[in-house]
């Protein structure tokens, strides 16, 4: 893949996130945070690709701690993301 | 068949699946009802991303993954299920940094593959050059998140002072320490094969990182954590630049779309730029000697009963919390409150500034929490209009947001900023500790007005208070 290509990609994605992203309303704000930040976790693959393929002790270290970040980040979000959002609740619902 | 369709081809596809199941998901936040939905969605595009990744790679060292997802999935389901509602903003930002802390090693560990071996001769094609720019970026970024988010987490906790910590030649210094790591950043770029001087970059940047964030005072935590946000994304996206992976670059990017869209909502409610908010700072010094002369004479002190009985004949009440609802924790004590109100059919809603707590949208969780319903919890402009017909205001908390200052006379700090008009309701029950300033530094009107009660005291406290003495009324 050209640097052009995933060049696009990238600006394009970013358009995207925009149009989503400002149709979140205020009191939502805090789950869209915390759920954003458990998919910028997605560096999980980058983690798991560069501990997968690691040669040497020192790229397999380097590898394994950041997938443990990139957990806390994925699990950790979501979870907590999904424990916020449960409590939002219209009157009398349970 | 077979030729056509390589484990390859099906990996992309797997990977746009997922890019579309993370868009769906935030798109699912745009409503309290599809919300749950599209927290799931997401988690599903994650997981999907995940196993066609483990599918993909010859996988050598099994052990090392499996230990490091143990130790990150333990560690985060601990944190995620036992963390306070009331903690939210410091898990958020902690989480903030992670990402940024994954990207550093993912960036440096790719680094070392690439040009570590003694025989891999640096090559400077095009290729090559994509990769070690965006190993600085994410370098970079990546540390400056981390270390600031770890400040912004201390701050946050009560570990780092809360005040603005400002200097002589704070702004040489940070501008030093970004031309630093740039310099730094450069001769990677001119020579990738001395490694070291990646951890070099790493280590100026995280001071940066500390430098940036140790001069912002707590009430503009929100707009530093929605920022912090922001970049853990980009991190990412750099992180994706350095694998050539397109799962990474769009997640990222969304990520940081994301926190770009928080942090420009939670500027434009404080009437500040950004740059103003990193490098300026409120509340630092502010000369305010008539502060005296404001109140004198003039403040009016009530009590629970005066209170309670003007509750009782009002048709329309307000609460307007702040901070320093969640300092007290009375959003339990606002929630009991409510419901006995509600039961003399006295209409409740809360008003809720956008920058009000130390996170955006930080009060809604917490009066969610209380499961207070979402549709009572308004927005400024949905709830301003609502003012001159509204009986009662309670102001739980909150201070520079509802000073009718920024909205009459410029040359004040906040002059411009948009506001709660609770001045407009007819009566204004203040719950407050003192007539101390708020974040800003300046004295503030409504408590000297002719509609505005004074209840002095401890937020949970007072609002138990008041529940009782409605009771007894």
């Amino acid at each position: 893949m050209s640097f052009l290509n995933i060049l696009t990609i990238f600006v394009l994605a970013i358009f995207v996130g925009w149009e989503v992203i400002t149709k979140v309303p205020p009191i939502l704000h805090t789950p869209l945070m915390s759920g954003s930040n458990a998919v910028s976790g997605i560096t999980i693959i980058g983690a798991l690709v560069a501990t997968a393929s690691g040669l040497d002790t020192l790229t397999v270290i380097l590898g394994s701690a950041a997938l443990a970040f990139a957990t806390i980040n994925v699990v950790g979000g979501f979870l907590v993301t999904n424990r916020m959002l449960q409590k939002f609740k219209k009157g009398g619902e349970k | 068949m077979s030729g056509l369709i390589t484990l390859e081809v099906l990996v992309d596809l797997a990977y746009l699946i997922a890019a579309i199941l993370f868009i769906a998901g935030l798109k699912g936040l745009a409503h309290p009802r599809s919300a749950v939905r599209g927290n799931l969605l997401g988690a599903l595009g994650m997981l999907l991303a995940i196993a066609v990744t483990l599918l993909d790679q010859q996988i050598l060292n099994w052990v090392w993954i499996v230990a490091g997802v143990a130790v990150g999935g333990i560690v985060g389901t601990i944190l995620a299920l036992t963390i306070k509602m009331t903690d939210m903003p410091q898990l958020v930002g902690l989480f903030n940094g992670f990402g940024g802390a994954a990207s550093i090693l993912v960036a440096g560990a790719v680094l070392i593959q690439l040009f570590g071996a003694a025989d891999t001769g640096a090559t400077t094609d095009g290729q090559t050059l994509q990769v070690t720019i965006a190993t600085v970026a994410s370098g970079l970024i990546g540390a400056v998140t981390f270390f600031g988010s770890l400040i912004a987490f201390g701050k946050l906790q009560g570990i780092v002072t809360e005040k603005p910590v400002r200097y002589p030649g704070e702004q040489i210094v940070k501008s030093l320490l970004l031309l630093g790591s740039i310099f730094v950043g450069v001769l990677i770029v001119l020579d990738p094969t001395q490694i070291y001087l990646y951890w070099v970059l790493v280590g100026i940047a995280s001071v940066l990182g500390i430098f940036l964030v140790i001069p912002i005072g707590g009430a503009d935590m929100p707009i530093v954590v929605a920022l912090l946000n922001s970049y853990s994304g980009i991190a990412a996206a750099a992180t994706g630049f350095v694998l050539t992976n397109n799962i990474l670059i769009i997640a990222g990017s969304l990520v940081g779309a994301s926190g770009i869209i928080l942090t420009q909502i939670m500027c434009k409610a404080m009437n500040r730029s950004l740059a103003n908010v990193l490098f300026g700072g409120v509340g630092a010094v502010v000369e305010d000697s008539d502060q005296g002369d404001i109140y004198s004479g003039r403040v009016k002190s009530t009590s629970a009963e005066e209170v309670a009985m003007i509750l009782k004949t009002a048709q329309r009440v307000v609460f307007v919390p702040g901070y320093g609802m969640a300092v007290a924790r009375a959003q339990t004590a606002v929630r009991q409150l409510t419901e006995i109100m509600e039961k003399d059919g006295i209409a409740v809603e809360f008003g809720i500034h956008p920058v009000a707590g130390r996170m955006p949208g930080h009060m809604n969780v917490l009066l969610a929490e209380e499961n207070i319903s979402y549709d009572k919890l308004r927005e400024m402009d949905q709830i301003n209009p609502s003012f001159p017909n509204t009986d009662v205001a309670i102001v739980l908390g909150a201070n520079d947001v509802v000073n009718p200052i920024a909205r009459e006379s410029a040359g004040s700090p906040i002059s411009g900023m948009p506001i709660l008009d609770v001045d407009k309701a007819r009566t204004v029950v203040v719950i407050k500790r003192s007539l101390s300033p708020g974040f800003a530094g300046i004295a503030n009107p409504l408590f000297a007005a002719d509609n505005t009660l004074m209840f002095f005291g401890d937020g949970k406290a007072a609002v138990e208070d008041l529940v009782s003495a409605y009771k007894d009324a």
